[in-house]
């Protein structure tokens, strides 16, 4: 069992991240935890100092929270994004699509249950933040790659 | 007909395989029934009253005559021998072992089908108009934009955990038989300088809170329409109610915000999402439209049919509409019999269907959003031929959109969140009723019953509506009046207190026979209602 | 009195708890006065049950009634199809669960 997972290269962030609004009326913090119906576009203006952004899913099915991962991520910010909270082994890999880079669910994952989720999928049908090709784009190479 | 390549077959394939992985985990114990739940409920395999229920999806209601086959195969060898057509254009099994449900799954995925979707917080099967493609009207055909949202929909990233279910209904004809405004989002194709969008309409919907959708959009250009609803997905994924799961659809955000509001921040949000290269490229929606080409229909056809026999002439005017190609018909197959479950079709009748759709409807048929069943491209002078299997079948019941032609949800027979038996109460007014001049007489009604105030059986949209309700323990029906689900959609009112089984259908009988009397040339039952009102019908009930 | 109903989990039948193991019949019922929920949850962590609750009932001349109707239509099986229900071969079955 995993209670921790990460996906960066190097180094996670140790730092205990504090809440947004703690975060955006003060200049040091570099940790800062977003709650389901905070919304992400608060840190825009502070990307650039940001090293974690924790998203926290108060119960599998609140959904917010992908949200607020993709919108950081399109945003530009490249820190890590960790899931925390109710996050389940079914998930991950939606998560991951999303821009998340670790996480730390609130009950440890099966690391073989964990690696057949994020494997299961060989192709995908949106584009989302990992770069991953979806199918319209492997039907199309010629438009997609000029 | 759209056909898949191999990422779509090796999508589906990898899901039948995960569930198969999680039924696994669950018959071993390694999962609980809580954790499960969520799970299942994505590949529609419900717990129902009597046993587990899967639903498969009909991706905008239409099958090849080898999908249909392969429906009435499985209920043969994994149910009790029968199907249910629902009001959302699937198809349900009633009687699933939930050790069978992952060979179910494979057995579907052979003939390009699945149940991905079917129920769960997140984007429900595509719905479309039953005739698109052989409707003379049509802008376009609103299937490949069905199949590219169908695609687009499939394991969403981020909209698989939304504050509630989400249906997206596509239709490009003036008439909408599919109910177009009663959905989350509705789009219908249009043609603006000679290129093909779609006006969208939002926060459509029935259920305890009905609300027909207002437009937030005239024109969405086909390029655009992916992150156009990526935008609408997020302010709902976003702002969407979670506090009450009564309040969670998109209807209510929409009705408080405003829809002002939720269009401004859909365009803020479409604004950044056009940036972002989501749209598949044109070439996608080609490829698939390619699908979606006319067939090669044969030229120099009769025009001409002998109705000598008069069973047949009957069926003919009620059951086949226009086609637009010379020669052609299009034939609805009732699967409203007067004493029968409406939607409900064996094993057999499937079978049978099938196979007439590959001899006589170049191998395609549909279903419709009101549980029938259509072949959509035959020839006029196969019509006799056609109406004889069918008869024999038990499947030539002349009553499309007749006041027998009843929409009824499974109700308290076999649904676990119902309140009262929607089918009992469809055969006692279908036997009331039956006489077919009687029915010819009133014309146009569409009745519509639903055994909950969940409204899977569109009550809401029924020229009469009835919603079943449990008063102590004994079941109470309320009727309502003024009601539709096509283009002068509207929600029905209801008339008054509530009334037992057969006291609902002697009110149904005084207020068709108000109509009789009232009517004026022409009118159908709903317009007489719209010009006098509930009024009158009201002291024709209570007296 | 009180009975535990459910369904098996790997066929989804409907079952009644008949005081030493599960019956697909409702006249099998055993009272289970207030152990219900205690056996409940015992019978879903064998995995012999899902979705176990308990409801009232009575013995009438009939045998025993569940107090709602759902669960009646549970015990009868769909009122409109006479040839699956548990009593085929009574027309009037469906009458009982009124």
């Amino acid at each position: 069992m995993v209670e921790f997972l990460s996906f960066r290269d190097g180094e996670t962030t140790q730092e205990p991240a504090v809440t947004v609004e703690s975060f955006t009326g003060q200049t040091n913090a570099t940790a800062v935890r977003i709650e389901a119906g905070e919304d992400a576009r608060e840190l825009l203006p502070y990307l650039d100092r940001l090293s974690l952004v924790e998203v926290n899913f108060p119960a599998y099915g609140d959904g917010r929270g992908y949200s607020a991962a993709r919108i950081l991520r399109e945003s530009g910010y490249q820190g890590e994004l960790r899931a925390v909270g109710d996050v389940l082994v079914d998930q991950i890999n939606a998560m991951r699509r999303c821009g998340f880079d670790s996480f730390h669910p609130a009950k440890p994952l099966d690391d073989a249950a964990v690696d057949r989720a994020l494997n299961r999928y060989a192709d995908v049908y949106q584009k989302a933040i990992d770069g991953r090709q979806p199918v319209w784009a492997k039907r199309h190479p010629e438009t997609i790659n000029g | 007909m759209y056909r898949y390549d191999s990422y779509d077959q090796s999508i589906v394939d990898a899901r039948v395989e995960e569930f198969r992985d999680q039924v696994q985990r669950r018959l071993t114990g390694a999962l609980t029934e809580d954790q499960f739940k969520p799970l299942r409920l994505m590949n529609g395999l419900y717990l129902q009253l009597h046993a587990y229920m899967l639903r498969v999806a009909i991706p905008y209601g239409t099958l090849s005559g080898k999908q249909m086959r392969k429906l009435g195969e499985i209920a043969a060898k994994y149910d009790k021998g029968y199907g249910h057509f629902t009001t959302r254009q699937n198809l349900q099994y009633n009687w699933i072992k939930l050790a069978d449900a992952p060979d179910i799954l494979a057995e579907l995925a052979t003939v390009e089908m699945h149940a991905i979707q079917t129920s769960g917080n997140c984007i429900r099967n595509i719905s479309s108009d039953q005739y698109a493609g052989v409707s003379a009207d049509e802008v376009a055909d609103p299937r490949p934009w069905a199949e590219l949202l169908r695609q687009w929909s499939s394991f969403h990233p981020e909209f698989t955990y939304l504050p509630r279910k989400f249906k997206i209904c596509v239709i490009a004809s003036d008439d909408d038989r599919a109910a177009m405004k009663l959905h989350d989002i509705g789009l219908k194709l249009v043609s603006k300088d000679g290129v093909i969008g779609a006006e969208v309409y939002a926060g459509g919907g029935m259920g305890r809170t009905p609300m027909v959708a207002p437009q937030i959009r005239d024109f969405v250009p086909e390029e655009e329409i992916i992150s156009y609803l990526e935008a609408c997905l997020r302010v709902y994924n976003r702002y969407g109610r979670r506090d009450n799961k009564y309040k969670a659809r998109i209807k209510i955000l929409v009705h408080e915000i405003g829809v002002e509001d939720y269009k401004r921040q859909v365009e803020e949000e479409f604004a950044h999402m056009r940036t972002l290269g989501l749209n598949p490229p044109t070439e996608e929606l080609d490829r698939i439209r390619a699908f979606f080409a006319n067939p090669a229909y044969d030229t120099g056809l009769d025009e001409e049919i002998d109705l000598a026999d008069p069973a047949f002439a009957l069926w003919v005017d009620r059951q086949v509409a226009a086609h637009k190609a010379p020669g052609y018909a299009i034939v609805n197959i009732s699967l409203k019999p007067l004493t029968g479950i409406p939607g409900d079709a064996s094993a057999e009748q499937i079978e049978l269907v099938a196979t007439l759709a590959e001899q006589y409807s170049l191998d395609e048929l549909r279903v419709t959003h009101a549980q029938n069943l259509v072949l959509p491209h035959v020839k006029k002078t196969d019509l006799y031929a056609i109406w004889q299997k069918l008869e024999e079948a038990g499947l030539a019941e002349a009553n499309l959109d007749l006041i027998t032609d009843i929409i009824a949800c499974p109700g308290l027979d076999y649904c676990a969140l119902a309140n009262a038996r929607s089918i009992p109460l469809a055969q006692k007014i279908a036997q009331r009723f039956a006489a077919a001049e009687r029915q010819a007489e009133l014309g146009e009604l569409k009745l519509k019953i639903s055994g909950c105030i969940n409204a899977c059986g569109h009550h809401h949209a029924g020229h009469i509506g009835i919603l079943g309700v449990d008063r102590k323990g004994v079941e109470n029906f309320q009727l309502s009046l003024g009601g539709s689900g096509a283009e002068d959609t509207s929600l029905g009112q209801i008339t008054g207190p509530g009334f037992s089984e057969d006291g609902v259908v002697d009110a149904i009988e005084k207020v068709t026979d108000l109509y009789l009397a009232q009517r004026e040339s022409g009118e159908r039952f709903l317009d007489t209602y719209r010009r006098l009102g509930m009024k009158p019908f009201k002291e024709a009930i209570y007296g | 009195m009180k009975i535990l109903t459910g369904n098996d989990l790997v066929s989804g039948d409907v079952i009644w708890w008949a005081g030493d193991g599960w019956s697909r019949q409702v006249g099998d019922s055993a009272d289970v006065s207030d152990h219900g929920d205690d056996l409940a949850r015992t019978e879903e962590a064998a995995l012999r049950v899902v979705g176990a609750y308990v409801i009232d009932a009575t013995v009438t001349d009939e045998g025993v009634r569940p107090a709602h109707i759902k669960d009646r239509i549970r015990a009868l099986g769909p009122t409109v199809r006479p040839d699956l229900n548990l009593k085929p071969n009574d027309a009037d079955a469906g009458n009982w669960v009124i």
